[in-house]
């Protein structure tokens, strides 16, 4: 990722958007924090925000046209945000604040001629940016029509107030002046920039014709002008408030030797990509005080400014743990993890937070603008596996899971019995492969008997844990390798049983034709005729995030159940929005406590029983207590009646062995083949289920262990605790070290606790 | 050079089952990618295999591995 393609991924997320609101005003007053403190009664901060904009805020706070209103989002629901009576209330109520801060002197002289709100706010301007400002007017004091506001709106001593403000800035007054040509040529001969208010009549012989509409730039390089009525003749005071500041923004940029020109979009009414959902919001009626000229009062004030949506986006945060959990949202991420990629020596904060997306695509559905936080995670994790600076643990273990799968003691490739070539090849998948209860065989068997043309098999891992990993060329290998058994087989129809599979087979070898397992029950074969279990209420149907844009499979499972009569209801996230189960991306090897609040999340949707139609999706539900079904569950018999719903996790070493055995009996069962179950890696061992659930949460596998416990009985090599018996033994078969605590009993050893860990410590392990 | 850390095991009267001695705390080094120190650990005087407790591996050791691998 470089700086320019940063900018791109950056600028999709409008999260740092203006709201509406603010956009609206020609000074970008900030409504929406404005709005914030008056709900929480907190005046003097409200204050704060309008003073941090406004010049002469006990002026323009009473009297400003709030064209803002007109573009409030809440005027959908219930009517817009009485922004103006809001602002004329917090000034009411609050004391003026103390004198801006000003910028040393830069030495320069600037003269307005004519003392109304442009000239004012001109003023005001240029006195905080150190410049000597004298203003000209030709009555017996500054402030010109405004004076002939009724004082009931505008008291005289507000006005008074915000003039004697000016003063303590060091903005002189000139009152008297005879203003006219000759006055504007001394002093445009005198002065760094004169400015000329034109409020209402044509001054000096300028009229708007004369000026440029972006700079405020005059006739002349150094004469400026600004403060002409609306096209329709009436007084906007925020209008004239914005040309003073427009045009005090140029004679800045004059008198620096800046362009006058660039970026001046920024200023004045700006436009917004904002977007903010109505969604769920209901309408509350707009308030206004029973007296305009009076204000809220204090309670009234704080209900109004309540009804302020708060305007963001924040669509893809509402709906996702991981973008939650890290407190930001895309826009801040995108900076953050280019920051994280950039660094060369020091910390990489942010590794786990790349590595902790599940990959799932929900934010891009429900981004306005298609921001894909999956694809910049993704991306940056190749990165950093190109670059040597992916941990190693990140990863290692689902990788070592699937060379499992794709090794001796699972991977499968056969024609169906009798045939040389087949049709169909039904692939499914390792997760399923792993259930002990899967009903792998069930299937199988049926779709050889009704599928014409032979039904090959495929048992192994698609790649996925490579692909999320960011192992592209690791990916690349495993459906590399596929694809040649594939061509071997004479390209047959593959047939997955998991939405992540087929995802994977569609994306990375699109040459493949691929279909899920319930598309051609619900299409080709029709369901089995001996059903499998039987929910006694309604399901919830959850979607694999990987099967998100597969509408095809999404309406087969639903077919499926309405064919096997079995009520089931829809997620409120579900189809094109489904969630996340919380293994997508390997987040669980890699921040296994956020994977265990996104799967707490989704189980949280809805107090029904889940139907899954994926064997990871409805362990990892089950993992935290969930009761979840998987369509296969309903279709096939099981090898016990025992309620599906209910069992557990099998685990990761349970996953191994019945991957294994499942191999094992369908080579016995399918092609008459007995092959022996692989010698055990050492003794037996027991351990009480809170030990097995550290050893799980540790990724330590039954293997693990009885290497361990092979290599200390066999060398030796261990401690004894005098005072219980215990022995402890460690062992490094390849990068981890694992540390066992056991005694042995006859043959079996009991195990107390197992441990890891990858630092080499001299003395330790081997 | 500050004194290395010392690791000693929680409980337990731990001896080494292939010499028969006791143990004792001896200095032993650790090395993980790029990054190395050393801690005090029980080890047997005879034939060096040190002993590194649970809450180690499992607390600061961790703790360093996870930062040496963010490096
Ligand atoms: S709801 Fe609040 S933040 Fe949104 S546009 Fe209206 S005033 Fe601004
Ligand atoms: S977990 Fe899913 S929704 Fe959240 S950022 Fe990643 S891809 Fe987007
Ligand atoms: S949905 Fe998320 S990524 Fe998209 S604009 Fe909104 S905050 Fe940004
Ligand atoms: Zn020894």
């Amino acid at each position: 990722m470089n700086q320019q393609e940063l900018r791109d991924i950056e600028y999709r997320c409008i999260e740092e958007e203006q709201p509406t609101c603010q956009a609206a005003c020609p000074i970008s007053v900030d409504v929406r924090a404005f709005m914030g403190k008056m709900a929480a009664g907190d005046v003097a901060g409200a204050r704060k925000i309008l003073d941090r904009t406004m010049p002469l805020p006990g002026v323009l706070g009473r009297i400003c046209d709030h064209p803002c209103e007109l573009a409030c989002i809440r005027q959908n629901a219930g009517g817009a945000l009485a922004v103006g009576d809001l602002e004329r209330s917090c000034v009411m109520a609050s004391p003026s604040g103390g004198k801006p801060m000003l910028m040393p002197s830069k030495g320069k002289t600037v003269a307005a001629l004519g003392g109304d709100m442009s000239s004012l706010t001109l003023a005001w301007d240029l006195a905080k940016k150190g410049f000597a400002v004298t203003l000209y007017v030709a009555g017996d004091k500054p402030g010109g029509k405004l004076n002939d506001i009724s004082p009931d709106v505008l008291p005289p001593e507000a006005l008074a107030e915000g003039i004697d403000m000016l003063g303590r800035m060091g903005v002189a007054i000139k009152t008297g002046q005879t203003v006219d040509a000759a006055l504007l040529d001394t002093l445009a001969a005198a002065c760094d920039a004169v400015y000329v208010e034109c409020a209402g009549r044509d001054l000096c012989g300028l009229s708007r014709a004369d000026v440029d509409a972006v700079t405020l730039q005059g006739p002349k390089p150094n004469i400026f002008c600004g403060g002409w009525p609306q096209p329709d003749g009436s007084r906007s005071i925020i209008s004239l408030v914005a040309e003073g500041r427009r045009a005090a923004m140029t004679i800045d940029r004059l008198t620096a030797g800046a362009s006058l020109t660039t970026s001046r979009e920024k200023e004045g009414v700006t436009k917004t990509r904002i977007f903010t959902s109505l969604k769920d919001v209901p309408a509350v009626p707009r308030t206004e005080p029973a007296d305009h000229l009076a204000g809220f009062a204090p309670d009234a004030a704080k209900a109004e400014a309540a009804r302020c949506l708060q305007c963001d986006c924040m669509e893809c945060v509402k709906v996702c743990e991981f973008l939650k959990h890290y407190k930001g949202y895309p826009k801040l991420y995108a900076r953050q993890i280019y920051n994280n990629l950039s660094i060369v020596l020091g910390n990489h904060y942010l590794n786990r937070m790349i590595d902790s997306c599940t990959l799932c695509g929900l934010c891009t559905e429900v981004c306005p603008e298609d921001f894909s936080m999956a694809q910049l995670c993704l991306d940056s994790r190749r990165d950093m596996v190109t670059r040597g600076k992916m941990p190693p643990s990140a990863h290692e273990f689902a990788l070592e899971d699937m060379a499992f799968s794709n090794g001796p003691d699972f991977a499968l490739m056969r024609d169906e019995p009798g045939k040389d070539s087949c049709t169909h090849l039904f692939f499914p998948g390792c997760q399923l492969g792993g259930e002990p209860d899967s009903r792998i065989p069930e299937a199988y068997a049926f779709l050889r008997r009704k599928l014409a043309g032979g039904v090959a098999l495929s048992l192994g891992c698609c790649g996925a844990p490579a692909l999320w990993a960011g192992r592209q060329a690791l990916f690349e290998e495993v459906v590399a390798a596929f694809k040649t058994q594939w061509e071997a087989r004479g390209k047959p129809r593959l047939i997955t049983a998991c939405a992540s599979c087929l995802a994977v087979f569609r994306q990375a070898a699109p040459d493949i034709p691929a279909v899920s397992l319930w598309q051609v029950m619900n299409e080709e074969t029709g369901l089995p005729e001996a059903a499998g279990c039987v929910p006694a209420a309604p399901v919830a149907v959850h979607d694999s995030c990987t099967s998100r844009h597969d509408a095809q499979t999404q309406a087969a499972v639903r077919a499926i159940l309405k064919k096997r009569g079995v009520p089931f209801e829809e997620l409120p996230l579900s189809g094109r929005y489904t969630e996340c189960c919380g293994f997508g991306g390997l987040v669980g090897n890699a921040h296994p406590e956020l994977a265990k609040a996104i799967t707490t999340r989704r189980a949280a949707a809805s107090d029904r029983d889940f139907l899954a139609t994926c064997a990871m999706c409805r362990d990892r539900l089950a993992h935290v207590g969930k009761r979840a079904y998987h369509l296969l569950d309903l279709l096939f018999p099981g090898k016990d009646g025992a309620d599906a719903a209910a069992r557990p996790d099998p685990g990761f070493s349970m996953r191994h062995e019945t991957r294994a055995r499942l191999r094992r009996e369908l080579l016995a069962t399918v092609w008459n083949e007995q092959v022996d179950a692989k010698a055990p890696a050492g003794p037996d061992f027991v351990v009480s289920p809170e030990v097995r659930a550290v050893m799980e949460a540790r990724h330590i596998l039954d293997d693990d262990v009885k290497r361990t416990l092979a290599h200390a009985e066999g060398t030796g090599r261990k401690f004894l605790d005098r005072e219980t018996g215990h022995f402890l033994a460690s062992f490094t078969p390849h990068r981890v070290t694992y540390w066992v605590e056991y005694v042995m009993e006859g043959g079996t050893a009991r195990v107390f606790t197992a441990y890891s860990h990858r630092m080499t410590v001299v003395g330790v392990g081997k | 050079m500050a004194e290395s850390l010392v690791y000693l095991p929680q409980s337990g009267d731990w001896i080494c089952c292939s010499c028969g001695d006791p143990l004792e705390p001896r200095d032993a080094s650790v090395t993980y990618l790029e990054g190395g120190f050393t801690i005090q650990v029980l080890t047997c005087p005879r034939c060096n295999m040190a002993l590194l407790p649970e809450y180690v591996a499992m607390g600061k050791m961790l703790e360093v591995e996870q930062l040496l691998e963010d490096k």
